[in-house]
């Protein structure tokens, strides 16, 4: 029967070619719009780190004094170099980091190799268990070598590649700012995003290409970019790096063994404040905060509002596809009157004929459907192509793919209810006698 | 034949002397009647149209209104002079000590002024479009319970900046070569001291409403005053409009202030604009030439820095518009299917009117007039549903409200668009020939 259905769509259609391809236009511009902005929306709002995202968990202290200050305000995103110091000397966690980054030239002993300018993390030794760094060759470095100030790096593949070809680069050396690394460990190709674990560089940014102690890189004078936030007298006539400067420029990031266990550790971060406080380091009230990463991404507004309102325009441009489709599909049932009361007075029953018109809906449906999936790959590409630092990202995958299919299939079927009510409800004598 | 009875009415010749318009006013109101009838058989395909009609004029005024914000913010003002002018980045591979910081840079910008096309050329810690912002509370009193009475973009470049940006001195002076202080050595004790600065006259007007800001003191970094020398009509934040958030209730996006520093940072230059490519290279060229253990990583035209700024801004005000015009079309495809329907059921009806004497014009003002109901209706739900958008969006989206004259413009594009879809399908009525009408 629905093969015969589907039959009897086929043909409706090609009898009103101008009709049905309207509607299936429609349908696939609406369809293409929505999956266009919803596979950028379902790009940008993934979590990064799915299997710890629970357990890692973003610090913040209100370390700051009173000028200025409004009760309730967020604590400032970073910790400083102090506090940073403070806590990871506690670990209090299963695992801790204190980061920051930079940019600086990267070369070899080799006059013939031009140094590269490459973004630089500098972390304490946790760094990389915590995010999960995968390893291509060699290894990261150990508490030892953070409390050692050893001269050791970690490379990036692509900065492997341009430096060394590609080869196992485990024990060859590196020039910073004129000072010799060696190498101790080489990544596969990382991509965090967002890039979570700082986001002061763009939330999109690429993983950096050079990894090195925090405490290697501080004697280095290797510089910072990002945000700094400095309050009374700052830097206090020396650098803002410093231990005892007044700027929170410090990324702190703590790994807990179970999500449970945050009550603990931001107990511990309240007593940690008050301490402070008595010590007359801190002058706020006690402001801390203890977010795990996805708490921490919507904090930090990390989807562009952009993206959020593309995806609403969308959905309303699809709605009005559909109801425009429902109108059009009313009309062309209607028309097809005649036709309904024969079939009915030869014996179709009402739910035979409202099947009939529900798989013709459907059949527009998945032409739709189909076309709309080129329209959002053709929407995709144009998005690639766009100069936002997340257009790299925005790729069609096996779920969005399935979901274009589906939301299709349903729109359409929604569409051709209304009207396949209507023509079930024709009644085959006044059609007849029309006739 | 009775009007009430059914839609085939005819429309009577009204009386002569009343004049032309009001002759054509009691036809258009003879003619409602049939069409309300007409409709109330239709109530699904006619409350169809409405929706779809509602539903576009509801999105487009808005979308058209978040595209105008768009386009403002590309037109936004940054106070520079922006044409002829070019930012360079000088990079080291190895570190230059921050001590020689402020020295370098003075003899780079001899390096530069003497080159024949350079008009001007400054030190800035920030600019326009660079992605970078250095932002200072401003208050009025010394010592650490007075309060911040604003957040100030702040400059830092030496004499030829006000040159050089092209920034209209309005009152007082520039900065005289000797007041231009090493930044380096200035932050590195622990009250630092800057005799002088400069105002935007936004900043002037915030911090001296109603009187002079020339010779006032202002606290940025501790104690020590710096006097209000000179104030220029116009700066932005380097992020413009989208600075406004940094500052807090009490400032805008052009509330700055200027220190006389020299250090480190972007070089700028202001050139001939039609020179400005030639300028850059030979610029380049100077400074790599000077050191050969620095390299000019970046050179970029202000006006290409502010068209990559405003890019994605730009691409979604095409998407917007792209979007709104979609929908246009794919209302107006609604509305020639609907109308074309109901042409081919009312074919019956139409030759029976024009046997009967019904002009073309009468046949085809019918189904435009029709056509002006179903689409007003939908425009006044339409706009009663543009304005809840727009609360909906200001809450959520921090987007303006959506000013007044956009609902009279959408709701005439509508009409506009309801009339032009229903052009085709009325002409095809009103040709229809009496006798192949009445015997189909």
């Amino acid at each position: 029967m629905f093969l015969h259905y589907l039959e009897l769509a086929a043909r409706s259609a090609r009898a009103s070619k101008g009709l049905s391809a309207l509607m299936v236009l429609a349908l696939a511009l609406g369809i293409g719009a929505c999956m266009t902005t919803l596979t950028v929306y379902h790009v940008l709002s993934g979590d990064p780190i799915p299997d710890k995202s629970a357990r890692l968990f973003n610090v913040q202290l209100d370390a700051g004094d009173l000028v200025g200050w409004k009760a309730g305000e967020e604590p400032t995103f970073d910790l400083t170099r102090f506090d940073a110091t403070a806590l990871l000397r506690d670990k209090k966690g299963k695992r801790q980091a204190m980061m920051s980054g930079t940019n600086a030239a990267v070369g070899i002993n080799d006059a013939q190799v031009k140094p590269i300018f490459s973004m630089v993390r500098y972390a304490s030794s946790d760094f990389f268990a915590m995010f999960d760094a995968p390893w291509q060759f060699g290894a990261g470095w150990s508490a030892a070598d953070d409390d050692g100030e050893a001269r050791v790096a970690v490379i990036s593949a692509a900065l492997n590649e341009k430096l060394f070809a590609g080869a196992n680069s485990v024990g060859r050396e590196i020039v910073v700012r004129g000072q010799t690394l060696r190498v101790i460990g080489v990544l596969k190709p990382w991509r965090l995003q967002p890039h979570f674990y700082d986001m002061t560089l763009g939330s999109y940014a690429e993983s950096e290409d050079l990894f090195l102690p925090f405490s290697t890189a501080m004697p280095l004078g290797i510089g910072h970019w990002g945000n700094m936030d400095c309050w009374g007298n700052g830097p206090s006539g020396g650098n803002p790096m410093d231990l005892k400067s007044n700027c929170s420029w410090v990324q702190y990031w703590v790994e807990l063994d179970k999500p449970e266990d945050a009550a603990a550790y931001r107990a511990y971060l309240v007593h940690y404040t008050e301490a402070q406080r008595a010590a007359g380091r801190f002058a706020r009230p006690t402001n801390v905060r203890l977010r795990n990463v996805m708490e921490w991404l919507d904090a930090r507004k990390v989807l562009p509002a952009d993206v959020r309102l593309q995806t609403w325009l969308a959905f309303g441009f699809l709605l009005v596809c559909i109801v425009n489709m429902v109108g059009l599909l009313l009309a062309k049932t209607l028309r097809r009157a005649g036709e309904i009361g024969v079939r009915r007075a030869l014996g179709a029953t009402r739910g035979a004929i409202f099947a009939q018109f529900v798989v013709e809906a459907g059949l527009l449906g998945g032409v739709g459907a189909v076309l709309g999936l080129l329209f959002a790959n053709a929407g995709l590409w144009l998005v690639r192509h766009s100069p936002n630092d997340y257009a790299r990202l925005a790729e069609l995958d096996a779920s969005m793919l399935a979901l274009t299919l589906g939301l299709a299939l349903v729109a359409s079927l929604c569409a051709g209810l209304l009207p396949a009510w209507r023509a079930a409800l024709v009644t085959p004598a006044v059609q007849l006698k029309v006739q | 034949m009775s009007a009430s009875s059914t839609p085939l009415t005819l429309v009577s010749s009204a009386p002569r002397e009343r004049g032309a318009f009001a002759a054509t006013l009691h036809a258009l109101l003879l003619d409602l009647r049939p069409i309300l009838t007409t409709l109330r058989r239709h109530k699904i395909a006619a409350g169809l149209i409405v929706l779809e009609v509602a539903l576009t004029c509801t999105i487009v005024t808005n979308a058209l209104h978040l595209i105008q914000t768009r386009v403002d913010a590309l037109g936004a003002d940054s106070g520079m002079a922006e044409a002829g002018m070019a930012v360079l980045q000088v990079r080291y591979s190895k570190a230059l000590p921050p001590e020689r910081g402020a020295g370098v840079a003075a003899e780079d910008m001899a390096r530069l002024r003497a080159l024949p096309g350079i008009l001007a050329a400054t030190t800035a810690n920030q600019i326009a479009y660079a992605y970078n912002s250095n932002n200072s509370g401003v208050r009025l009193q010394p010592g650490p319970k007075a309060e911040r009475l604003l957040v100030a973009a702040q400059y830092a470049g030496d004499d030829h900046l006000l040159a050089t940006f092209g920034l209209k001195l309005i009152e007082g002076r520039n900065f005289l070569p000797e007041e231009v202080l090493d930044a380096n050595k200035v932050f590195s004790v622990e009250e630092p001291r800057i005799g002088q600065v400069i105002l935007s006259k936004a900043t002037a007007d915030k911090l001296f409403p109603g009187r002079s800001a020339l010779g006032q003191s202002i606290y940025v970094f501790g104690d020590a005053p710096s006097v209000v020398i000179g104030v220029v009509e116009k700066l932005s934040h380097p992020f413009v409009s989208r600075g406004r958030g940094d500052g807090g209730a009490n400032s805008d996006e052009y509330t700055s202030i200027i220190f006389p520093l020299r250090g480190a940072g972007f070089y700028v230059i202001r050139t001939d604009p039609a020179q400005l490519a030639a300028q850059i290279k030979a610029a380049t060229a100077a400074l790599e030439a000077a050191d050969t253990g620095r390299v000019v990583t970046q050179s970029n035209p202000l006006a290409e820095m502010r068209a990559k700024f405003y890019a994605q801004d730009r691409a979604m005000a095409w998407l917007m518009g792209g979007v709104c015009v979609a929908l246009l079309l794919v209302t107006a495809m609604g509305i020639v299917g609907l109308a074309s329907f109901w042409v081919q059921q009312r074919t019956r009806m139409i030759g029976t009117r024009r046997a009967l004497g019904a002009t073309e014009g009468q046949i085809r003002r019918y189904f435009q007039l029709e056509n002006l109901l179903l689409t007003t209706t939908g425009i006044v739900i339409g706009l009663a549903g543009a304005v809840a958008l727009s609360q909906l969006l200001m809450q959520s989206y921090e987007v303006p409200r959506l000013p007044w004259g956009y609902l009279p413009a959408g709701a005439v594009s509508l009409w506009l668009l309801g009339q032009v879809a229903v052009w085709v399908p009325a002409r095809r009525a009103a040709r229809l020939s009496p006798v192949a009408a009445l015997r189909s």
